[in-house]
C-alpha cells in the first residue's frame, strides 16, 4: 500500500519538477482524449503542439497570446501568495479594455503622442476601479473577494455588452454591436514586422522583473508572503493585512486592465462583446502552474498560451471542437495540484499490518 | 564432598520455598494491562524504544518523563491512535491488538486528553455522545447529571462548550470517560491548565475512583503531584524505560535526576540590584474583543523596572493573549498612555514603532504566531529583527545581513537545527522557541515581554531560556513573563501577579507569597481577605 | 381564475423553477462546507451534470435516467476534488478553481453535439386534490417530481444535521477534525461522503437547467449560478430553511429580468441581466459584515486540511 510521509523539509527538487510531470502527464491524457475523440494520435499530437510553433509566425502568435497571460499571472500570483483570492481579473481585463477604449474612441481620429499613454493609463485605472470593489468589500464588509470578484466579472461583461450594442456602437456600422476601428495613434506598436506581436510582450517581461523584485528583495513583498502563510505571524510582525490586501487586488488590477487594453488597442483593433477568450481565467492556472514565482509565470504563459494555438489549429486540421483548449487546461492544473503532493511528503510502500 | 555438597545445596532449598510462596501471593493479581518492549519510530527520531509498562486494577499508576520522553506516543499506542512498530499488549493476561480508539473503549479504557478533544459549536451533551461507543440517547441526560454529582464533577448538559472555563471542559473529558464505565482511565497531563485548588479537588475525584477499581495511568512530568497521588511510576527517558520505582519511596531529587539525566540543572534565582526607573508601565488598560473565545481586560495597571522580573501567572484563556497583544502592538488602543515605554507613551502605535523604541515580544504560539512554520529561519529572524538590526541595503532586503544575524541566534543559544536555512517547522519545539526567544534577545530589547517561555519545551531548552531571561534582566532589562506555570514563575521572578478573567490582582513579591496563595490570586480570589487556602 | 390571477400564478410558477436549481446546488454545498471542506467547484460540477443529464435522456428518451446520469456526473467531478483534498492534501481553494475550470472545459467538449438538439422537459405531476385549491393548487402542486424533490431534500438534510447521530458526526468533523478523529471518527471517510453528497445535489442542480428549466443545451448554461449557490450557503448562515428562502429570493430576481419588459419596465435587458449578481454581492456584504455571526455558524474547519499522521 502507498502512504504518504511528510518531509521534513519541502522539497525543492520536486518544486521545480511537479509542473514538468504534470504537463507530461497532461500531454499523455490529451493523446487519450484525442484518441477517445476518434482522432488519429500522431495527427491530434501534431496538430495541437508542433504546428502552431512550427513558422515564425507561429511563433509570434505565441507571444500575443502569451503576453496577457503572463501580465495577470504575476499579478495574481502576489495576490495568491498573500491569500488574497482574486479570482475575477477577467472582469478586470475587461473594464481595462472598455475605459482604454472609450479613450481612443473619444480621441477619434486625434492623430497626437498622447492618446496612446492617455489610453494605457485609462486601462489601468479602469482596471484598478473594478478591483478596488472586493478590496473595499472585504477589507471593510469582510465579504469573500472569491465571490465578490467573480460576480463583477459577469457584471463586467454585461457591461461592455451593454456598451457596444449603445453608446460605443460603431454609428457606421450598421448596428453590428461593435464599436469603431481605433485609428493609428490609437494602436499599440507592432515590434515585429508582418506579425501581430505588440508592445505588451516587453511590458509583460518588465512586469516580471519588477514583481520579482517586490516578492524576493522588499519588505513589502516579504510582508505579502508571511501574510499569506502566517496571518497571526504578520500581525505579530506588524504588517497591516487591510493594506496587503488593497494593495494585492489593486496590483492585479492595473495589470488586468493594462492587458485589456493592450488587447482592444492591439490585436483587436476596436471595441466588440467579447474581448478575451479567458485570459484571466487561464491566468489563474498560469500563476499556479508557474509555483507562484514570477520566473515561472513567463514559461507556465507560453505553454497556456500553446493550449489556446492548439486548440485553434486542431479545430482547423482536425476539425475538433475549440473547447479541447479548456479540457486541457482543467486537466494541466489538476494534474499539477496532484503532482504538488509531492514537495511536501515523500510516497513510501508501506506493508500492512506490521504491529501487534 | 557430601556434607560440601549438601551444605550447597541447603539454603538454596530453604529460600525456594518462601521465593515460589511470594510469586504465588502475587499470581492472582494478574496485571490489567501490560505493555511489553513498544518500540515507535518517527522521521528523525525514536519515539518509544522497547518500553514496558504495567498497571494493575485500582493503582493510580504514573507514567513519569520530560518533555519529548515519548509519553504521549507510549499513550496513543494504549488508546490505539497509534499502531507500535514492534512490541506487543496484554490486557487482563491476554494479548490483544488495540488497532483503534474503538476497540480500547470495547476494552475499557478510557483517555483524557492533554488538548481536550471537545467540540466548541455543540453541546456539552453531543459532545459526550459523541465519545460514547454506543450512545443511550435517552437516558444520557441523566446518567451524565448522576454521574457528575457522584465525583463532584459539576455540568450543565445543555451549555455550549465555547461558553465554557477550561475547567468544565476538562470535566466534560472526565465525565465522558466515567460514563463507559473504564476499567482503564489514562490522564494525559491534566493539570497544566488548572488552579491549584482545581488541582486539589481533581486529585480527591481520582483517588476516590481508584478505590472503586479503576485503575489510573497518571502522565505528568510535576514530582509534587506524583508523590502527592501515585503508588508506582513508570520513568522514561529520550523514548527509553529507565525505570520503575515507587514514588512514595523515592526522594524528589532521585525522581528528578532519573527523569531528566545528567541534564538535571535547577537555576538559582538570581539576586541583584533592582533600579528605581520604571520602564514598562500599563496604565489603566481595558479593552473588548471581537474573538469568538476572547476575553475582555479590566482595568490593568502593572510597573515593570529595570533589571526586574515581574512575572503574570493564570491558567490559560484568562486574558493572556489579549494582555500581550495589547502590549506589542498587535491590537491598539486610542490612548497612547495606556502603555508606556521607558516614559514614552506608545499605546496607538503599530508593534514596529514599539520594537523600535526597544519593545520585544514573544507570543505563546511558536508556529504560525511567533514563527512562519514554510520559512527558513534566515526569513524568520528579519521577521522582527530588521527593525533594530540593519538587515537592508539600499531599501531591499539582504540575505546576507540577516544570514548573519540568524546564525549568530542559532550559536549564542545553541540552536540544533540544520542550518540557517532550515524551515520553522523542521525544528523540535524546544529548538524553535530557543531560537525566537533568542532573536529577541539578540536585539538587546529595553524591554522584553514573553509568554509561555517553557511550554512544551525540553528540560535543558527550558534551563537554557530561564538562564537567558535571568541573564538580561541583570543588565538591565525590564522582563516581563506571562505563565502558567507557578513553579518556573516563583523561580525566576521577583514579582509576582495573577490574571483571571481579564482582571489583574495584586503584585507581590515571590519571596513572601507561596505557591498556594499566588494559586488564590488565579482563582480570582484577594489574599489580603484571608482567603489563604 | 381572473387574468391577473393568472399572470400571478405564471410569475410564481417560473420562480419556482428558477430557484429549484439554487436549492439543489446550496444544499449540497451546505452539507459539504458543513464536514469542514469548502468545493468551490459548484459551477463545474453543475455543468457536468448539465451536460450528462441532457446526452442521456436524450439518448435514452428517458427522464429518469438522464436525471440519474446527471447525479453520478455531478458525483464524478465531485470524487476528483475528494481525491486531490482528501488524499492528497492539495489546496481545497486552487482545487475547487480547477473543478470549474475543467468542468466548462469538459462539459464544452462534450455538448459540442447537443447544441441546438429540442428536448420537451421533464413532465409535471399535479398532485391530486390539491392541484383543485384555486390559485395556490396550480401554484405549488402542479410542478414537475424534481421541484418536490428539492423541498424534501432540504427538510430532510435538516433533519439530518439536526436530529440524527450521523448528521451530528458530520458536523462535529467539521467543527474539529482534530478532535474527531482522536475520539475514533474517519474523518476522511465522512469529507468523502458529504463532498460525493455535494457533488451529486450539483448534478441535479446541472440536470434541471438543462433538462427541465431550458430545456436545452448552450455552452456555460449555469452562467455563475454554481457561485450564487455558495454565496447562498454564506447567507443562509449554514442553515438549511434560511437556505430555502434565499434560493426563492434570487429564483424571484432572476425572474423578474425575465419579466421586466412584459411589466413594462423598459431597461436595457443587459442591466436586467445584472440584478442577479449585484444582488449576490450586496447579500454577501450584508451577511458578512458582521464577523462576529458569520465566525459562529461558519464551520470552524472550513478549507483547512487535515493531516491524520499526528
Amino acid at each position: 500500500m502507498i502512504s504518504l510521509q511528510p518531509r521534513q523539509q519541502p522539497s525543492k527538487l520536486m518544486g521545480l519538477l511537479a509542473p514538468l510531470l504534470a504537463l507530461l502527464l497532461t500531454v499523455l491524457a490529451g493523446l487519450v482524449l484525442f484518441a477517445l475523440l476518434g482522432v488519429p494520435v500522431g495527427q491530434g499530437f501534431y496538430a495541437f503542439f508542433i504546428e502552431p510553433v512550427s513558422s515564425v509566425y507561429g511563433l509570434s502568435e505565441l507571444g500575443v497570446k502569451a503576453a496577457p497571460l503572463i501580465m495577470i499571472a504575476v499579478a495574481l500570483s502576489v495576490g495568491y501568495r498573500s491569500n488574497v483570492w482574486n479570482i475575477g481579473a477577467e472582469g478586470q481585463l475587461i473594464l481595462g479594455g472598455i475605459c482604454g477604449g472609450a479613450v481612443a474612441l473619444y480621441f477619434y481620429e486625434v492623430d497626437a503622442w498622447y492618446v496612446l499613454p492617455l489610453m494605457m493609463l485609462s486601462g489601468v485605472l479602469g482596471g484598478m476601479l473594478w478591483a478596488a470593489i472586493p478590496a473595499l468589500l472585504r477589507t471593510r464588509f469582510n465579504a469573500n473577494e472569491i465571490l465578490t470578484s467573480l460576480m463583477l466579472t459577469y457584471i463586467a461583461a454585461l457591461l461592455l455588452s451593454l456598451l457596444v450594442h449603445g453608446p460605443l456602437r460603431d454609428p457606421d456600422g450598421f448596428n453590428f454591436p461593435e464599436s469603431r476601428l481605433f485609428h493609428a495613434a490609437a494602436t499599440l506598436p507592432n515590434i515585429m514586422q508582418g506579425t501581430r506581436l505588440h508592445i505588451g510582450a516587453l511590458v509583460a517581461l518588465l512586469l516580471v522583473v519588477v514583481t520579482w523584485v517586490l516578492l524576493s528583495r522588499t519588505l513589502l513583498g516579504f510582508a505579502l508572503k508571511v501574510n499569506g502563510q502566517a496571518p497571526r505571524a504578520g500581525q505579530y510582525a506588524g504588517f497591516t493585512q487591510n493594506r496587503l490586501i488593497w494593495f494585492s487586488l489593486l496590483y492585479c488590477g492595473a495589470c488586468a486592465g493594462l492587458a485589456g487594453l493592450f488587447e482592444v488597442a492591439g490585436p483587436i483593433g476596436q471595441l466588440l462583446p467579447t474581448i478575451s477568450p479567458g485570459y484571466g481565467f487561464t491566468a489563474i492556472i498560469v500563476a499556479f502552474l508557474g509555483r507562484l514565482h514570477p520566473v515561472g509565470v513567463v514559461f507556465a504563459g507560453l505553454v497556456m498560451a500553446l493550449s489556446y494555438l492548439g486548440g485553434e489549429s486542431a479545430q482547423i486540421s482536425l476539425n475538433l471542437p475549440v473547447a479541447v483548449t479548456g479540457v486541457f487546461q482543467g486537466m494541466l492544473l489538476f494534474f499539477l495540484l496532484a503532482a504538488d503532493v509531492l514537495i511536501h511528503y515523500r510516497l513510501v510502500w508501506r506493508r500492512t499490518g506490521v504491529a501487534a | 564432598m557430601v556434607v560440601a555438597l549438601n551444605s550447597v545445596h541447603w539454603p538454596v532449598a530453604t529460600v525456594t520455598p518462601l521465593f515460589m510462596s511470594s510469586i504465588q501471593t502475587d499470581e492472582p493479581r494478574t496485571a490489567l494491562v501490560a505493555m511489553h518492549k513498544i518500540s515507535k519510530a518517527y522521521p528523525g527520531c525514536l519515539a518509544n524504544d522497547a518500553v514496558n509498562l504495567m498497571i494493575h486494577q485500582g493503582q493510580i499508576h504514573a507514567l513519569l518523563g520530560e518533555n519529548g520522553a515519548g509519553k504521549s506516543t507510549l499513550v496513543k499506542i494504549l488508546y490505539g491512535l497509534l499502531q507500535a512498530d514492534s512490541g506487543y499488549v496484554e490486557w487482563q493476561g491476554a494479548r490483544v491488538s488495540i488497532s483503534s480508539p474503538a476497540v480500547a473503549r470495547e476494552l475499557g479504557i478510557a483517555l483524557v486528553f492533554q488538548h481536550f478533544s471537545l467540540f466548541e459549536s455543540l453541546s456539552v451533551l453531543e459532545n459526550i455522545a459523541l465519545g460514547m461507543a454506543v450512545p443511550a440517547t435517552q437516558n444520557l441526560k441523566q446518567n451524565i447529571i448522576d454521574v457528575s454529582q457522584r465525583y463532584g464533577l459539576p455540568l450543565d448538559p445543555d451549555r455550549q462548550v465555547y461558553t465554557l472555563s477550561v475547567g468544565e471542559r476538562q470535566r466534560i473529558e472526565i465525565v465522558r470517560c466515567l460514563l463507559q464505565e473504564p476499567k482503564l482511565l489514562i490522564m494525559d497531563e491534566p493539570t497544566s491548565v488548572l488552579t491549584p485548588q482545581e488541582v486539589n479537588d481533581l486529585f480527591v475525584t481520582l483517588k476516590r475512583l481508584a478505590s472503586e477499581g479503576v485503575a489510573i495511568l497518571y502522565i505528568s512530568h510535576k514530582l509534587n503531584e506524583i508523590k502527592a497521588l501515585c503508588s508506582e511510576a513508570t520513568i522514561l527517558r529520550g523514548g527509553k524505560h529507565v525505570a520503575t520505582a515507587d514514588p512514595q519511596q523515592r526522594s524528589t531529587h532521585e525522581l528528578a535526576s532519573l527523569m531528566m539525566g545528567d541534564e538535571l540543572l535547577i537555576p538559582q534565582r538570581q539576586e541583584h540590584a533592582i533600579e528605581d526607573s520604571v520602564l514598562l508601565q500599563l496604565n489603566n488598560v481595558s479593552r473588548t474583543t471581537s474573538e469568538q473565545h476572547g476575553v475582555p481586560l479590566h482595568n490593568i495597571e502593572l510597573q515593570v523596572h529595570a533589571g526586574e522580573i515581574v512575572g503574570i501567572a493564570g491558567v490559560a484563556g484568562n486574558g493572556q493573549d489579549e494582555l500581550l497583544q495589547v502590549i506589542s502592538g498587535e491590537h491598539r488602543s486610542s490612548d497612547a498612555d495606556s502603555v508606556s515605554i521607558n516614559g514614552e507613551g506608545v499605546g496607538v502605535l503599530a508593534p514596529g514603532a514599539r520594537r523600535e523604541l526597544g519593545l520585544c515580544c514573544v507570543p505563546e504560539e511558536r508556529l504560525g504566531h511567533a514563527a512562519v512554520p514554510s520559512m527558513s529561519l534566515v526569513e524568520n529572524a528579519f521577521l522582527t529583527a530588521h527593525h533594530r538590526i540593519p538587515m537592508r541595503t539600499a531599501g531591499l532586503f539582504s540575505l546576507k545581513k540577516s544570514a548573519r544575524f540568524a546564525e549568530k541566534v542559532i550559536e549564542q543559544f545553541n540552536v540544533q537545527c540544520n542550518g540557517s536555512g532550515a524551515v520553522a517547522s523542521s525544528l523540535s519545539g524546544g529548538n524553535l522557541q530557543k531560537f525566537i526567544v533568542g532573536r529577541e534577545i539578540e536585539q538587546q530589547p529595553l524591554v522584553f515581554v514573553v509568554s509561555q517561555p517553557t511550554w512544551g519545551v525540553d528540560a535543558g531548552a527550558a534551563s537554557a531560556i530561564h538562564t537567558a531571561l535571568q541573564q538580561m534582566a541583570s543588565r538591565g532589562a525590564a522582563v516581563l513573563v506571562i505563565s502558567q506555570d507557578i513553579d518556573e514563575l516563583m523561580l525566576i521572578s521577583h514579582r509576582i501577579a495573577a490574571l483571571c478573567a481579564g482582571r489583574l490582582s495584586n503584585t507581590y513579591s515571590t519571596t513572601s507569597v507561596s505557591v498556594q496563595e499566588v494559586g488564590v490570586l488565579m482563582g480570582g480570589g484577594s489574599i489580603a481577605d484571608g482567603a489563604v487556602a | 381564475m381572473s387574468a391577473d390571477n393568472s399572470m400571478l400564478v405564471l410569475i410564481g410558477l417560473s420562480v419556482i423553477t428558477a430557484a429549484t436549481p439554487l436549492v439543489y446546488a446550496a444544499i449540497g454545498e451546505l452539507v459539504v462546507e458543513k464536514s469542514g471542506v469548502l468545493n468551490l467547484g459548484v459551477e463545474g460540477m453543475m455543468l457536468g451534470g448539465a451536460v450528462g443529464g441532457f446526452a442521456v435522456a436524450h439518448l435514452s428518451g428517458s427522464a429518469l435516467l438522464g436525471v440519474l446520469a446527471g447525479m453520478l456526473s455531478g458525483m464524478l467531478l465531485s470524487l476528483l476534488f475528494a481525491f486531490l483534498t482528501l488524499h492528497l492534501r492539495s489546496s481545497q481553494v486552487a482545487t475547487g478553481l480547477a473543478l470549474t475550470l475543467f468542468g466548462i472545459g469538459l462539459s464544452a467538449l462534450l455538448g459540442q453535439p447537443l447544441i441546438g438538439v429540442a428536448y420537451e422537459g421533464i413532465p409535471t405531476y399535479a398532485i391530486p386534490v390539491l392541484r383543485d385549491i384555486p390559485v395556490l393548487g396550480t401554484l405549488l402542486f402542479e410542478h414537475d417530481l424534481m421541484v418536490y424533490g428539492s423541498i424534501l431534500l432540504v427538510v430532510a438534510v435538516s433533519f439530518f444535521l439536526r436530529s440524527t447521530r450521523a448528521g451530528l458526526i458530520l458536523r462535529a468533523v467539521g467543527d474539529s477534525p482534530e478532535a474527531a478523529h482522536a475520539l475514533g471518527y474517519r474523518v476522511i471517510l465522512v469529507r468523502y461522503l458529504a463532498t460525493l453528497f455535494g457533488g451529486a445535489c450539483a448534478g441535479l442542480s446541472g440536470c434541471y437547467l438543462s433538462m427541465a428549466y431550458a430545456p436545452m443545451w448552450a455552452e456555460n448554461l449555469s452562467a455563475g449560478r454554481g457561485w450564487i449557490a455558495l454565496a447562498l450557503v454564506v447567507f443562509a448562515t449554514w442553515q438549511p430553511s434560511r437556505l430555502l428562502f434565499g434560493a426563492y429570493l434570487f429564483g424571484g430576481i432572476t425572474i423578474l429580468q425575465l419579466h421586466a419588459q412584459a411589466i413594462g419596465i423598459n431597461v436595457p435587458s443587459q442591466l436586467m441581466s445584472m440584478l442577479p449578481y449585484i444582488a449576490t454581492i450586496i447579500v454577501l456584504v450584508l451577511i458578512s459584515r458582521d464577523r462576529g455571526r458569520i465566525r459562529k455558524n461558519a464551520p470552524a474547519s472550513i478549507g483547512q486540511a487535515f493531516h491524520p499522521t499526528k
